[in-house]
């Protein structure tokens, strides 16, 4: 498997205070890697490092220490840049070009020759689902369609390596689903995508592997049924007709449990308890059963687990 | 050097949707008018005013051009963060460097060039022959000019985050240039070496943009400007301007975007 980016012990401090006396380290010995063809998410709450990171393989930042390599070149070098696709964070462009405009731009910076340019631009603004607002000045455009023109100019040369800066930050219900599946398409082309988030949900259904970040260090990583593996889940379990003295016996056997309503209780078992001895407690002691559910451990539990 | 040339076309598409184009050449317009106004109401000087009045607007509307755009050719791209996207394309800095100035020298001399026509054609049909050529001469030293200040204007704007504080440390070197001759006199008649060796430390590196004020000779006719005296200017703006760019370039490659 060929590793498309590698970062090595990447640690960046911001000068900060009077005359850059102060120092605030932003990331703190970050390495992990990409292989060809992933979809790698890059979690974290707010101010753990996600755009520091990825503004550090994009090159508009230079790392303290450490290191980062875009197929073996070093971010700065313009042949790292033709390979990637960047989205950055809430992104602006011109407010007096319109969508299409600003695509034969930058379709022509990437060394796009001219005549391709404009089928360029016409093809990522349709892969984006920008309709009609793409002859519009771009000073008319909502948070949105904003982010689906960021999306578009990431995509415009048709980089090996994708990294997106929360791309679903601003996009209605429809266009996040539009966003997965452009996703798993660049994915099914070859392509390889990094993006950051902190909404879980996203990272489950699209990721093959994770990183977790906070506070500029990287607390946890791997694939998500790793992460997710050695935590069985637990099961829940609702029981009626059962008089206080049975509920109070099969407490014992339960982490936690909780009245709902005369003689109906919901009793959470302990991690790693399968539920048949339970249930069959819950009859022995003249109960009946409601139901059982299992409740999987998600990434979420990893999550906040490891950030707090 | 086809990226350089895309940036530039961009500044120039921007500079003319963003209408500061049009409120520069309405202000030139109304200088126009008052000047044919005022040569009608003093006779036989018509002419001569209007020269005046047309080399001196010609001049102005360039630099609120060079200074007004160009503190912001590469500051604005950062405030608004329209430069991560631009930096994270295969393009090398100093192409967005260069391509940045080039756009807007650019669109200064097509501005020129149009005020020049209009101008020649104003005198030619108010004195019913070809005007004097001996004119384009002064127009040729404020192109020169405005090539140099718009580098200045683009140097600070490299490494300033404000607008307006770029603008004014630009406007501050013009006007001190403006009287770099004066500078130079001045360090002659202090008392103090220490200050007599400062004073003339900024007359030398300040830009001496006295030197490209040729209008009044041109005007009147005399003394006669030769034409070494342009060439030379010229090529002493083209130092200045890319001593000036290299500096930007310089700054600018070693810029992190936070
Ligand atoms: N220009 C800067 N100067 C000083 N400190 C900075 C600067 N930019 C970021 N930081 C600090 O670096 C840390 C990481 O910031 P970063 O923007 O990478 O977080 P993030 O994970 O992207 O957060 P979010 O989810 O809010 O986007 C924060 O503590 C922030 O305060
Ligand atoms: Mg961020």
């Amino acid at each position: 498997m060929s590793v498309v980016l590698r970062l090595d012990h990447l640690t960046k401090d911001f000068e900060t205070g009077v005359l850059g006396r102060r120092r605030q380290r932003a990331l703190d010995d970050v390495s992990f890697e990409l292989v060809r063809g992933e979809v790698f998410g890059l979690l974290g709450p707010n101010g753990a490092g996600k755009t520091t990171t990825l503004k550090l393989i994009a090159g508009l930042l230079r790392p303290t220490a450490g290191r980062v390599s875009v197929f073996g070149s070093a971010p700065g070098d313009r042949a790292a840049r033709a390979a990637l696709g960047f989205l950055p964070e809430q992104p602006v462009f011109y407010d007096h070009l319109t969508a299409e405009e600003l695509l034969v731009y930058f379709a022509g910076l990437c060394g796009i020759s001219g005549v391709d340019r404009a089928q360029r631009a016409a093809s990522v603004l349709d892969e984006v689902g920008l309709g009609a607002a793409r002859r519009q000045p771009m000073r008319q455009y909502s948070r949105g369609m904003l982010q689906r023109v960021g999306l578009a100019q990431a995509l415009i040369h048709q980089p090996a390596l994708v990294i997106l800066d929360e791309p679903m930050s601003g996009l209605d219900p429809i266009g996040r689903r539009e966003v997965r599946e452009l996703v798993l398409r660049l994915r099914d082309d070859g392509r390889t995508v990094l993006f950051s988030s902190h909404i879980l949900s996203d990272a489950e259904t699209l990721c093959s592997r994770v990183a977790i970040l906070a506070r500029g260090r990287l607390v946890a990583s791997g694939g998500i049924g790793d992460l997710t593996a050695g935590r069985a889940g637990r099961w829940e379990i609702v029981a009626a007709s059962l008089s206080p003295a049975a509920a109070a016996g099969l407490q014992t056997q339960a982490a936690r449990v909780t009245r709902i309503a005369h003689g109906r209780y919901s009793f959470e078992l302990r991690e790693g308890d399968g539920p048949e001895p339970f249930i069959a407690a819950v009859a022995a002691s003249g109960g009946s059963l409601v139901s059982a559910v299992s409740t999987r451990a998600t990434l979420e539990d990893v999550f906040v687990e490891r950030v707090s | 050097m086809t990226r350089a040339r895309l940036v530039a076309w961009h500044v120039f598409k921007e500079s003319v949707r963003d209408r500061v184009l049009f409120a520069i050449a309405g202000f030139a317009l109304v200088l126009v008018a008052a000047s044919v106004l005022i040569g009608q109401i003093t006779a036989g000087q018509d002419v001569k005013i209007i020269k005046d009045i047309g080399l001196a607007t010609l001049e102005l509307s360039g630099v609120l051009m060079a200074v007004f755009i160009g503190v912001g050719l590469v500051s604005r791209e950062i405030e608004r963060r329209s430069i991560y996207s631009v930096l994270a394309k295969p393009v090398h800095r100093w192409e967005f460097v260069v391509g940045k100035y080039a756009g807007l020298v650019g669109t200064i001399v097509l501005n020129l060039v149009l005020m020049t026509v209009a101008l020649f054609l104003l005198l030619a049909w108010l004195e019913g022959k070809m005007p004097d050529p001996g004119l384009l001469k002064g127009v040729v030293l404020i192109l020169a000019e405005l090539a140099l200040l718009t580098a200045v204007a683009l140097f600070f704007s490299t490494f300033s985050s404000s607008g307006i504080l770029s603008a004014g440390l630009t406007l501050g070197v013009f006007v001190v240039g403006l009287f770099s001759e004066d500078l130079r006199g001045f360090s002659g008649i202090v008392s103090s070496p220490v200050l007599a060796s400062a004073v003339r430390a900024i007359g030398v590196v300040v830009p001496a943009f006295s030197a490209f004020d040729i209008k009044a000779d041109v005007v009147n006719g005399r003394p006669p400007v030769p034409w070494a005296y342009v060439a030379m200017t010229v090529l002493y703006a083209c130092f200045y301007v890319s001593a000036l760019v290299g500096g930007a370039v310089a700054v600018f490659s070693r810029r992190e975007f936070k």
